[in-house]
Order: structure tokens, then C-alpha cells, then sequence
């Protein structure tokens, strides 16, 4: 394109070579303009989408941080040359990468500088007056003539007057009529390209500004909007711990549904909340699909869980009762559920216990001691358990998943494998030293997240706006209609932007002018 | 058998009719193509290919007969869908059996009501009744799903305004990349001057000419792309109050970015000196490889939150 060539050749455009260079500050702003009109040009506009488009794919096939750790990590295990170049160039979490930033930054800078020129120009055009009629009318892509014995005036009156009704912006100049019709279209599309930067900015603050936090919490317990009591929080940076909302949760009663087909039907959680600190109790349910929304922040169910509740009882006769851990679903079908109770304060000169195990809502035998579930309901619950004594090693300062046990530690003998057994409700596994573990029933949890986007509804009106300028910018076609007077004939001419007019709509303002030429003849 | 079971049935079985009635339209539309005049035998200009709507002969007649058994498909087709939402007390679109389904229902509707308006894309009935009936083969073959209730997560009022529009949105893309990329074949006939020499030109001959094809194609896409918008958002809203966030990169939403992306790309480059015409024509077949890479890819390999595919 001839504005690139002219952006790396300055001086084509009539400097010659031979003569005196211009001085750098010339040279500094043609370049510079240069740049601007092949950044502002609709090619460009164009590569950059598609780049955009291209530089989405790899957010989509490979594993992303914000969506998964584990699923990267295990990326980083399957591939241990590759993982870490990718890593460099920010594939595993493309959306926040800078060059994916580079690209619609550079995107919204050429949209910016398209529609500024672009804004004036229609505001202006708005304001002006229609075009002059062409001399000849028969030149133009739509020409009719209508046979008429009106003088000239007030045939061109008849004109005037039925493209008004057809709501056309007339204008009648040296005995010619020029009607246009269809600004909409110009207005929509710029009123489409501002929601987006308006979309754009509005996500932006919403990044800055919000935060999420998900916590489990197991029937019975609760938690308050602080990031101390979160599972895992993220939150923009520009939040601060005391912008947080005030707002306790305690979750009352979890209840699955099925359909006879064990489809599930419904999950809900029955929660009273505060949102001022030892304020009045409120009750909810939430659930799939409805969230509670206090103010502008709003509460989700996202998960749920089982978690069994084992009874300790130590050699010396120490019942330690009701100790509970959240167990994460394998599979959402049958609900096998996954994970450790660890046992840190048994006495000073005990060893840590941890029980390592799977519960299984309906537990049925495949054999040989193996255990399944055939259904996601808890109707014959069991766990399989496996039991370490030693250190867990919590104390070590090392944060450490909650679901699992180190692995290095049962390697490295810090953890003993002690006993092992399946549990129905009552049954209780006897280790070497005396102790007694006792699997006594379940408690439901729900893993619930909080949320806070301040831009989301500006969000949603951008989009909105976008929505209907796209509409009008598709649907509504700019055309011009002319009518000049010649003799005992009224002619007239039609165009329309990008491309012939319409000839059905040209037909209509013809005909309707024709019908009151005539009618107007008869009338008097 | 209960009546829930029986209408699943008899959804079965016209899903099987339907894919029957589509190959006929399609033996129909294979038959004008063959009968109608070669261009061997008048060496003309491509403008020429106007000229069998003229000589209303035997192949015009048995275009007409396609048009008729196509409109029967179609019927046949939307009952399949009436029949699963009353067999499941649910709007037709809870799985990608029904989806797929109801994507190649809006695909035809779209061309019937093109060749309705314009006679003359009614030369192009093969190219939609073929690929139709093969996807609607593949999609018996591998994506059926038993009619049953659906996931807790799909109980919302959004799934009817969410899917339902963005199975009406690709079934416009579906239809607009077809007829782009027969214009794509012709156009490339009619630059080299309408030569009538080989298979390519030989079909190329038949189609209507280019322009017809590239404003059709437009037409279709200017009617999906605010739907598909539309579509995108009102997920957007959905996935606020289910997964709590309006947008996440969740794969399909990715790749909803990306159709999205392409086809704004397509409307500016239809607009662009240098660009209309074949470039365009490729940007539009381009979306329609991601609309069904979206369908088939993130449904079915990826995981994601979109996973309601029903297949095992």
C-alpha cells in the first residue's frame, strides 16, 4: 500500500535524494505521520483483528493459569522441555500476556484515530445541508421522469412535500430538489465502535477494581468476606482488604436433587448472612443459576462435596469426636470423592496421623475389596482409608495442598503406613499402638464463591449499545433522491452509499410522487 | 411405552425421514445440475448463464421438484425438534444432538428463503442439501443423545434466549459460507473469461453468477452476525449468574471471540478496496471453520464449562 512505502521511504513523497535533507524534526513528524495514517487504515485495522483472533487460539488449546493450575502443571510434567519456553512467552495465560495486550491496544489506538476524523465528519455532515443535485439526473444509477402539466414550483412542491412524509432531510435549491435519507447508518456505526471502546475501558475497571474469593464450607460452618477466610482469592490491584464489603455467610443446609435418572436436578444451599458485623440474620437460598446478590456483590454455588466424620480415640481413652474433612468429587457422577483428615495436635509425645482416603456416597464391592459407587447420592456411604503416622510436616512452613498428602514424606519414612481398611458408618480401624479410628457419618459441603466486578453493568450497557448500533449500521442503507423540473417532466434521480439504491424503495418515492402529481392535476 | 418415550420415538424415526427427504432433494438437485444446458455446447460469456431461466425446459421443472422436497425436509426437520421439546418438556436444544440438529434446520430455512426471493440461488440447492445431509448422517451417527431432562446448570430462562440464538446465528453462517465459497469457484470462472473445461467449470457454469453469490452471502451474514452478537452477550449475562463471572476464556468463549472477531473482520473487508471479493469470500468461509471447529472441538475434545454435550 502506498502509505507504507511512504513510511519507509520519507523522502518519496517529492524530497530527491541529491538535494539537502530535510532537518530531523520535519523528518520526526512525517515519519511519525506516516505511521499514524498506516496505523489509522482500515488494512491495518484488519491485520490487527485477525492477529487478535490468531493470538486467542493458544488461550484455548493449551492450559490456562486463571482456569487451571493443576492442568498446567501437569502440562509442565507431560511436557519438561516445552512447558517452560511456553511459560516465557506467556502461553499459559495468554489473555493477561503482554503482546496479547500489545494487539488490541494497538487495535483500539487505529480504531480511535479512524473514528475521531470519522466523528467530526458525520456531525458535520449532519448539520450541512444535503448535496446540490447533479445537472444531469440521468446519470445517476436510479432515473425515472414523471409526466406532468403542473408548473414547475408547484410540481417541485408535490416532490418536496411526499419525500418529507417518506422522511427524507430536503433540501430545495436554484429549483432542484436534493433529499437524503439514512444518517442512522453513519450514526450506528460510530455509536458501535464508542460502546466497544467504552467496553473495553469499563472491563479494564472492572480488573482494577473487583475481587473473587472461594471458600468450602461444610452444613453448619460459615465465613466472612475477608481474604484471610478464603480457600483462594484474586483480586485486582487496586483493592484493598477494607474495601471489602462487610458480609458473613453461614450455609444452614446443602440439598442435591436428582431426576430418576440421576440427572442432576438441583443443587441449593440454604444461608443466613449479615452485612453488618452481629447485624440482623437474613435467610437465602442460592443455587445453580441463582446467586444471591447483596449490593454489588454477589455470592455463587459453585461446587459441592461430601466430607466424612471420623472419631479418634487415643490408647489413653481421649475421644476426639467430629473431626471432618472436605473430600473433592472425582467424578460428579457416582460422587467418589478424594481426600486427607489430618490429625497435627494429638499430645505432645504422639505422632501426627493423617488418613488418606476415598469416600463413596454408594459404596458396592467390585471384588477383592474394592470399592465404587454407583450413585451420587449418599445411600450406602463408605470410605477406603489408609492411615500414616508421623510427621505431616504442616509445621514445616511449607504451604502444602490440603487435599493430598506430601508423597516425599511417605518416601522418606517421615510418614509410617499404619493400617488401612474400608468403613461403613460405626465400623472402626484398630492401629498397632491402640488407637482407634471410627468412621461415623458425612456432612455436605458447598464450595461458594464471592465476587465483585464494579464495571459490570456499564459492561452490559456498552454491550448493549454496541448491539444497537450494529443494528442500525447493517440494516439502515444512506440514499439521496433528486427531482429537477424540465419541461411539462419532472425528473428525477436516485443513488445510495456502497453500491446501485435499492430499486424497490427508489420505485416507492416515484410512485408516491406520481400518485400526488396526479391526484393534485384532478384535485382543483 | 409412556408418551414421553413414544414422541422420543417418533422423533427417531423422522430424524431418519428427514435425512431421506434431504438425499432425495439433493438426487433432485443433482439432476437439474446434469440436465441443464452445458456450457460446451454455447461458447458465451458467464453473463450467459442467465440464460436457462429462460428455456424453462426439463431441468428447470425438476428444480422446482427439489425446491418442493426441500421445503418437505425442512418440515420434516422442524417437527424432529417440536417433537424432542414435547417429549422432554423442554425447549429442543439441551444437548449437541439437538443443537447440530437445529443449526442445519436454520442452514436450510436459510437458503429456502434466499432461492424464494432470488429464483436464480436456487442453482445452488445441491450445495446446501448435500452437506446438510451428510452432517445430519454424522450427527445420528455420533452425536445422538437420548431424549431426557436436562443438567441442573441448563435450568434457566437463559438457555432458550442464549441457544436459541446462537443455533439461528450459525445456521446463517452455515448457510453464508457455502454460498461464499461457490463464489469463491465461480468467480475464479469468470476471471479466466467462462472457458467451460472441466468438473470445476463445468459446475462453475451452472452457479449464478458471482455477484448474486457475494450478496447473498452478505445478506446472511448482516442477518447472523447481530444474532450471534446478541447470542454472545446474552451468554455473557448467563454466565454472570451460574458461573459468576460474565466472561472467563472459557474455551468456548474463546472461541466465540475468535467467530466473532472473523466475521466483524468479514463486514469491514466486504467494505475494503482490495479486499472484497475473494479475500472476503475466504474470511467468511474461514468463520464458518471456526463456527463448527467451536461446535465440534470444544464440545467434544476440550474441557471446559461448555460440556453439555450428552455423549459419553
Amino acid at each position: 500500500m502506498s502509505v507504507s512505502t511512504e513510511v519507509r521511504l520519507p523522502s518519496a513523497d517529492g524530497q530527491d535524494a541529491r538535494g539537502p535533507r530535510p532537518p530531523w524534526r520535519l523528518r520526526l513528524v512525517r515519519g511519525a505521520r506516516g505511521w499514524w495514517r498506516w496505523l489509522t487504515s482500515m488494512r491495518t485495522a484488519l491485520i490487527l483483528l485477525f492477529l487478535l483472533a490468531l493470538a486467542a487460539v493458544p488461550g484455548s488449546l493449551l492450559p490456562q493459569r486463571p482456569l487451571s493450575q493443576t492442568a498446567v502443571a501437569q502440562y509442565f510434567v507431560d511436557h519438561p522441555t516445552l512447558a517452560p519456553v511456553l511459560d516465557r512467552l506467556g502461553l499459559f495465560d495468554v489473555f493477561a500476556a503482554p503482546w496479547f495486550a500489545a494487539i488490541y491496544l494497538l487495535l483500539f489506538i487505529s480504531l480511535i484515530g479512524c473514528l475521531v476524523p470519522r466523528t467530526w465528519g458525520h456531525i458535520r455532515s449532519l448539520r450541512s445541508e444535503a448535496p446540490r443535485a447533479p445537472s444531469r439526473l440521468s446519470r445517476l444509477p436510479r432515473y425515472a421522469d414523471i409526466a406532468t402539466e403542473l408548473g414547475a414550483e408547484q410540481a417541485l412542491d408535490i416532490a418536496e412535500e411526499e419525500l418529507r412524509v417518506a422522511r427524507y432531510r430536503v433540501l430545495r435549491k436554484d429549483g432542484a430538489i436534493s433529499a437524503e435519507k439514512g444518517l442512522l447508518k453513519e450514526t450506528g456505526n460510530i455509536v458501535f465502535h464508542l460502546a466497544l471502546l467504552a467496553l473495553l475501558i469499563s472491563l479494564a475497571v472492572g480488573k482494577l477494581w473487583g475481587y473473587e474469593g472461594s471458600v468450602l464450607v461444610q452444613e453448619g460452618q460459615g465465613f466472612c468476606n475477608t481474604f484471610q477466610q478464603y480457600d483462594t482469592y484474586s483480586a485486582g490491584p487496586l483493592v484493598e482488604g477494607g474495601d471489602l464489603s462487610p458480609l458473613c455467610v453461614d450455609l444452614e443446609d446443602f440439598q442435591a436433587r436428582y431426576e430418576p435418572d440421576l440427572t442432576p436436578a438441583s443443587f441449593t444451599g440454604d444461608i443466613t448472612y449479615s452485612t453488618t458485623l452481629g447485624g440482623p440474620d437474613q435467610q437465602a437460598r442460592i443455587g445453580i443459576n441463582s446467586p444471591l446478590r447483596v449490593g454489588g456483590t454477589r455470592l455463587y454455588l459453585t461446587g459441592r462435596g461430601f466430607a466424612p466424620i471420623f472419631t479418634v480415640t487415643l490408647p489413653d481413652g481421649t475421644e476426639l469426636a467430629d473431626l471432618s474433612a472436605p473430600f473433592l468429587p472425582t467424578d460428579p457422577s457416582t460422587m467418589i470423592s478424594e481426600g486427607v483428615l489430618k490429625l497435627l495436635d494429638l499430645g505432645a509425645d504422639r505422632d501426627q496421623l493423617a488418613l488418606e482416603g476415598v469416600f463413596l456416597p454408594t459404596a458396592a464391592d467390585m471384588g477383592s475389596g474394592l470399592l465404587t459407587s454407583v450413585d451420587p447420592r449418599p445411600l450406602d456411604p463408605a470410605v477406603a482409608i489408609v492411615v500414616y503416622a508421623g510427621t505431616v510436616g504442616l509445621d514445616s512452613g511449607i504451604p502444602q495442598n490440603v487435599f493430598t498428602l506430601d508423597q516425599d514424606r511417605i518416601r522418606r519414612g517421615q510418614l509410617e503406613r499404619v493400617g488401612a481398611a474400608n468403613l461403613r458408618p460405626g465400623d472402626s480401624l484398630d492401629l498397632p499402638d491402640g488407637t482407634a479410628i471410627t468412621f461415623t457419618g458425612f456432612k455436605e459441603f458447598a464450595a461458594l464463591q464471592m465476587h465483585r466486578d464494579p464495571a459490570q453493568l456499564a459492561v452490559l450497557i456498552s454491550a448493549l449499545a454496541m448491539l444497537a448500533g450494529l443494528l442500525a449500521t447493517l440494516l439502515v442503507r444512506r440514499r439521496r433522491v433528486f427531482v429537477r423540473p424540465g419541461v411539462r417532466v419532472l425528473e428525477m434521480g436516485g443513488l445510495a452509499q456502497g453500491g446501485s439504491a435499492d430499486p424497490a424503495e427508489f420505485e416507492h418515492v416515484v410512485r408516491r410522487i406520481r400518485g400526488a402529481l396526479a391526484q393534485e392535476r384532478r384535485g382543483p | 411405552m409412556s408418551d414421553a418415550a413414544s414422541l422420543a420415538n417418533l422423533a427417531d424415526t423422522l430424524f431418519t425421514l428427514t435425512i431421506l427427504a434431504y438425499s432425495l432433494a439433493s438426487i433432485a438437485f443433482a439432476a437439474e445440475f446434469a440436465f441443464s444446458p452445458s456450457g460446451r455446447k454455447v461458447l458465451v460469456a458467464p453473463d450467459a448463464a442467465e440464460i436457462p431461466a429462460q428455456r424453462p425446459g426439463f431441468s428447470a421443472r425438476v428444480g422446482q421438484v427439489a425446491i418442493g422436497i426441500t421445503v418437505l425436509a425442512a418440515a420434516l426437520h422442524g417437527t424432529v425438534l417440536l417433537l424432542r421439546g414435547l417429549a422432554a418438556q423442554r425447549i429442543p436444544l439441551g444437548n449437541m444432538f439437538e443443537l447440530a440438529t437445529a443449526v442445519s434446520f436454520v442452514g436450510v430455512a436459510g437458503f429456502l428463503y434466499l432461492a424464494i426471493r432470488t429464483p436464480r440461488l436456487r442453482g445452488i440447492g445441491l450445495f446446501v442439501t448435500l452437506p446438510v445431509t451428510v452432517a445430519m448422517v454424522l450427527i445420528g451417527l455420533f452425536l445422538y443423545a437420548e431424549s431426557g431432562p436436562l443438567v441442573a446448570a441448563l435450568r434457566s430462562r437463559w438457555l432458550l434466549v442464549h441457544v436459541t440464538t446462537v443455533s439461528i446465528g450459525f445456521g446463517a453462517f452455515f448457510t453464508s459460507g457455502i454460498v461464499s465459497a461457490l463464489f469463491l469457484v465461480r468467480s475464479r470462472f469468470e476471471e479466466a473469461g467462462g472457458a467451460a473445461d472441466g468438473v470445476r467449470s463445468r459446475i462453475a457454469y451452472r452457479l449464478p453468477n458471482s455477484e448474486i453469490l457475494d450478496r447473498a452471502a452478505h445478506r446472511l451474514v448482516i442477518f447472523g452476525f447481530p444474532i450471534f452478537t446478541f447470542a454472545v452477550i446474552a451468554g455473557a449475562v448467563w454466565a454472570e449468574s451460574a458461573w459468576g463471572r460474565f466472561w472467563g476464556w472459557d474455551p468456548k468463549e474463546t472461541w466465540a471471540f475468535i467467530a466473532w472477531i472473523v466475521y466483524a473482520a468479514y463486514l469491514h473487508a466486504r467494505a475494503t478496496a482490495g479486499w472484497k471479493g475473494r479475500a472476503a469470500a475466504w474470511i467468511n468461509v474461514g468463520g464458518l471453520v471456526v463456527m463448527v471447529f467451536n461446535l465440534l472441538y470444544v464440545n467434544l475434545v476440550s474441557s471446559g464449562l461448555h460440556s453439555y454435550a450428552g455423549i459419553n
